[in-house]
């Protein structure tokens, strides 16, 4: 087995190019190699959801991710959700309903909200429980973040 | 300004995934820190063995004979070593032993695996009753780390006269916090203008906590410590009393490797090792009049408090004060032990020792109130405490109380009439879902108990900055309740100035002063107070010095402070705690004020079971509270919603299992958690008393919410499923299924 593999891979819009261990997860190679610390591990085993991000569009757990499923993948994290300055319709309604509190959920609970939103532009309060069941929050009770959500679909309009 | 939802101050940098968590931290060259650790509950150290194929050599080691000061974790006692030594005694299966750190954390991992201690087991205490017994003897000479006696009139000759007695013996579990960020702490250790300068950063609730620790540790002087609060992933307690212990060993790593070391736990050993919520049994008896009027209660209320005392005597005190509730009660007595074990020390948890007192309460009224044949609500009602009142320690109600009025407001949101009226009809009907409503009535003491804040005393400012903005300076931390937002918002409020020309400087013991723990529902109303005298004497220096004239706009108020700064350098001014007049506490006899005021509250649940799974589902909640003047509406609805969550999730479903003294459902797979799918909307209601003595009238808040809920799902669960001895939380599925067979089979 080599020692390291190349991998190559699009982040938030950047082409990267990064040399890892052969057993580095995507969340490793996010946090160390890129530095996008945004993405966070609470749990290591896929259960609480902080470390969410976009695999080729789709939800994953990055620290169920070996990096060299990446190859080639385009990836999004809470670092490529704004534009500039400029907060998404999520991070606005996130920040305006308190729908962070200690804010460790959140880049994982906005990247699966961002996928809820995608896939259903008009979601009941059922159906962003079951959009963010994977993703756990300590804090909040999770109203806030229903709200939150609920705010933002209706911000988004159509779907994109 | 104080009533207004301000959005939070850090909230921007969060959801930009911008905000630095101590893990985020770039520090570069930094090793990577791990700890060993006894996995037996109770033995003598014999020898540490490095086992083959590792390069020791490149490890920086750490055992308890490099301990440059004490080897002592600094806290309420005293006792608590931060490495067991060659020789001495391990007492519970997560004893630190050896500190290793490396550059490579995969080959540190390695590494940890590779040593093996050679340890002589002694026989271990595992339970409560086996520390009561003294079956071994572990701690001291009675295996009691805390003992207190609440006496009121003599319950002694009314059991006799009474024309009932009714007991009960309750039980609750540990808990564990679960703050989605596990605990985490980088250290530096270098020389600085010739002395040696201890520098941590750390996910951690009380800078000076971890200060102190580390001033004894070293055997340092104040100003060579330095400890810097990181943006904080939740804490709820769990960040109290442990940081200074991981921040302890990250610093001994880094003064051992003279480089910068992160000791970054993962959520398998933050779950086996760090600091739970204290199991506990009550047993209750209780004397009543015929018509149900209160008249003794007596209290055996018993923590496990784990191998050391850490923060035990005060987690008992809290609770030993909660045990009688929110009821007036003429003969009180109240006995209340935290024992020995040999189990990880549990710690603080958001409630403090009360959610296990007023669980056994107000399981104990519903019970009291159907073998009285009395109707619940009245029995409450007819013996709420009200203005005039004394309390078990003698404390004299002086606010206008209405807890009948909490309540009727809390039972008609969920329609607790017409549910349980409707639940008669339909329960009895074939079908596995059966459903319930229960409630809860409950209080909780806002800041320390009794002399807690005389001895802290307390210091926080403001200061002037160039931009003619104002910095809080406060040791109180961050850790999603919304400290830095309310407190701007006190301090614009005292200086009439919009918030966000006040925001908080980086919570660092090199720049803010002492202001206490961040803990004990204490820092909106505590600091919060003093923040408001440091503003209005900051902007009193600025009027006598003729830098600001009164009335002022913000704009000259901002042109003002920038002249000030740059004509004087520093523009600081600071505040102090001081004991409010005619409160009065005894620490020897538990009588006085021990609190300056409480917090109350009614909660109230809707449930339905499920008879065929005995999965429990809370349909509908209800939190009505009184917690002074709101500060912030929405972040204190925040606040109660997660409280509510909490406190569902310690009633239902979160269940430490132990093994030989070791948490085994150590991953979040198997410790369960609240998710999104699992909790109704909660119903928040604040009623509003301003208490004199906060500032703009704020109460304390941030642990209430853990009180009530435990007991208002379980006097819920017994409406739906009729008499069961639901006397234990958590009520999970395998446990309410026990209880059922209970009745089935006799």
């Amino acid at each position: 087995m080599a020692d390291r593999i190349d991998l190559t891979l699009t982040v938030n819009g950047a082409d990267h190019r990064v040399s890892v261990p052969p057993f580095a997860r995507l969340l490793d190679v996010l946090r160390e190699d890129l530095r996008l610390t945004g993405t966070k591990e609470g749990c290591g085993e896929g259960e609480c959801g902080a470390c969410t991000v976009l695999l080729n569009g789709q939800v994953v757990n990055s620290c169920l991710v070996p990096a060299v499923q990446a190859q080639g993948a385009v990836v999004v994290t809470v670092e490529g959700l704004a534009d500039g300055e400029r907060l998404s319709s999520l991070q606005a309604a996130f920040l305006a309903h308190n729908g962070a509190q200690c804010g460790f959920c959140t880049p994982g609970m906005l990247l699966s909200a961002t996928d809820l939103i995608n896939r259903c532009p008009n979601p009941s309060d059922d159906q962003i429980r079951d959009g963010l069941a994977g993703n756990l929050c300590r804090c909040t009770g999770y109203a806030k973040i229903l709200d939150a959500v609920h705010t933002a679909a209706a911000d988004t309009g159509a779907p994109r | 300004m104080i009533g207004a939802s301000s959005p939070r101050k850090e909230g921007r940098a969060k959801v930009l995934g911008t905000a630095i968590y101590t893990d985020d931290k770039f520090m570069p060259g930094a090793l990577h820190g791990l700890t060993v650790r006894s996995e037996v509950p109770r033995g003598i150290l014999r020898a540490i063995h490095f086992g083959e194929g590792i390069p020791w050599g490149e490890f920086t080691l750490v055992t308890a004979a490099d301990i440059p000061g004490t080897n002592l974790v600094a806290s309420v006692v005293d006792d608590q070593p931060f490495l067991i030594g060659i020789g001495e005694e391990i007492t519970h299966s997560q004893q630190a032993v050896l500190l290793l750190a490396h550059a490579d954390r995969h080959l540190a991992e390695k590494a940890r695996r590779a040593v093996r201690l050679e340890i002589e087991e002694l026989p271990a205490v595992l339970d409560i009753q086996s520390s009561l017994d003294l079956q071994p003897l572990i701690y001291g000479a009675d295996n009691l780390l805390k003992e207190i006696r609440i006496a009121k009139g003599d319950p002694d000759p009314v059991w006799a006269q009474a024309a009932h007695v009714i007991e009960g013996e309750y039980r609750t579990g540990a808990q564990e916090q679960m703050y989605i960020e596990p605990n985490a702490m980088l250290s530096v250790v270098e020389p600085k203008n010739g002395v040696l300068q201890v520098t941590v950063w750390g996910s951690l609730q009380c800078p000076y906590y971890v200060h102190g620790a580390l001033k004894q540790l070293f055997g340092l002087p104040e100003k060579q410590v330095r400890v810097v609060a990181m943006e904080m992933g939740g804490a709820f307690g769990g960040k109290e009393d442990y940081p200074s212990v991981n921040g302890g060993h990250a610093a001994l790593l880094a003064w051992k490797s003279a480089k910068p070391v992160r000791l970054i736990y993962d959520r398998e050993e933050d779950l086996a090792c760090t600091t739970k919520r204290h199991p506990s049994r009550t047993r209750l008896r209780t004397a009543f009049a015929e018509d149900g009027t209160l008249l003794a209660l007596e209290a055996d209320f018993i923590l496990d408090g784990g191998a050391y005392a850490t923060l035990s005597p005060v987690v008992l005190s809290r609770g030993a004060v909660h045990a009688a509730s929110v009821y007036r009660c003429p003969h009180v007595r109240i006995h209340a032990r935290a024992v020995a074990t040999n189990t990880p020390p549990p710690g603080a948890f958001r409630g403090f020792g009360a959610p296990q007192s007023l669980f056994a309460m107000e399981r104990h009224m519903d019970i009291c109130a159907r073998k009285l044949g009395l109707d619940a609500v009245e029995l409450r009602r007819k013996n709420f405490l009200r203005m005039g009142d004394t309390m078990a320690t003698g404390q004299v109600i002086r606010e206008d109380l209405d807890l009948a009025g909490l309540m009727d407001r809390a039972l008609t949101a969920i329609g607790y009439r017409d549910k349980r009226a409707a639940f008669a009809l339909t329960n009895p009907e074939d079908g596995p879902i059966k459903r319930g409503v229960g409630f809860s009535v409950f209080m909780h003491g806002c800041g320390f108990t009794g002399n807690g804040e005389s001895h802290v005393a307390s210091v926080a400012g403001v200061e002037g900055l160039a931009d003619g903005t104002v910095a809080v300076l406060a040791a109180s931390t961050e850790m999603g309740q919304g400290k830095n937002t309310v407190f701007a918002q006190i301090v614009a409020e005292a200086l009439q100035l919009p918030v966000d020309l006040v925001d908080t400087a980086p919570v660092d013991t090199d720049r803010v002063p002492n202001s206490g723990p961040t803990v004990a529902s204490r820092s909106t109303m505590m600091v919060g107070r003093i923040l408001e005298d440091a503003a209005i004497g900051f902007k009193q220096a600025l009027v006598q010095q003729d830098f600001l004239a009164e009335p002022y706009t913000p704009e000259t108020f901002q042109a003002a402070v920038a002249k000030a700064v740059a004509t004087l350098g520093s523009l600081r001014c600071y505040g102090q705690y001081h004991r409010p007049p005619g409160l009065q506490w005894n620490d020897v006899t538990y009588q006085g004020d021990a609190y300056p005021t409480y917090s109350w509250a009614c909660y109230a649940a809707e449930v339905a079971v499920d008879l065929d799974t005995c999965e429990v589902k809370v349909a509908d909640f209800v939190a009505v509270q009184e917690v002074g003047r709101v500060v912030n509406p929405t972040l204190a609805a925040g606040q109660i919603e997660g409280g509510v969550a909490q406190g569902i999730g310690w009633g239902l479903w979160e269940e430490v299992t132990m093994q030989r003294g070791r948490m085994i459902n150590n991953q979040m797979t198997n410790y369960i958690i609240p998710t999104s799918v699992d909790l109704p909307r909660i119903q928040v209601i604040f009623l509003e008393n301003a208490h004199a003595g906060g500032p703009g009238g704020a109460k304390g808040i941030g642990e209430l919410p853990m009180d009530g809920p435990a007991p208002a799902v379980v006097n819920a669960l017994e409406n739906a499923l009729g008499t069961l001895r639901l006397d234990e939380v958590p009520m999970t599925p395998d446990r309410l299924l026990e209880r059922c067979e209970e009745v089935t089979h006799g």
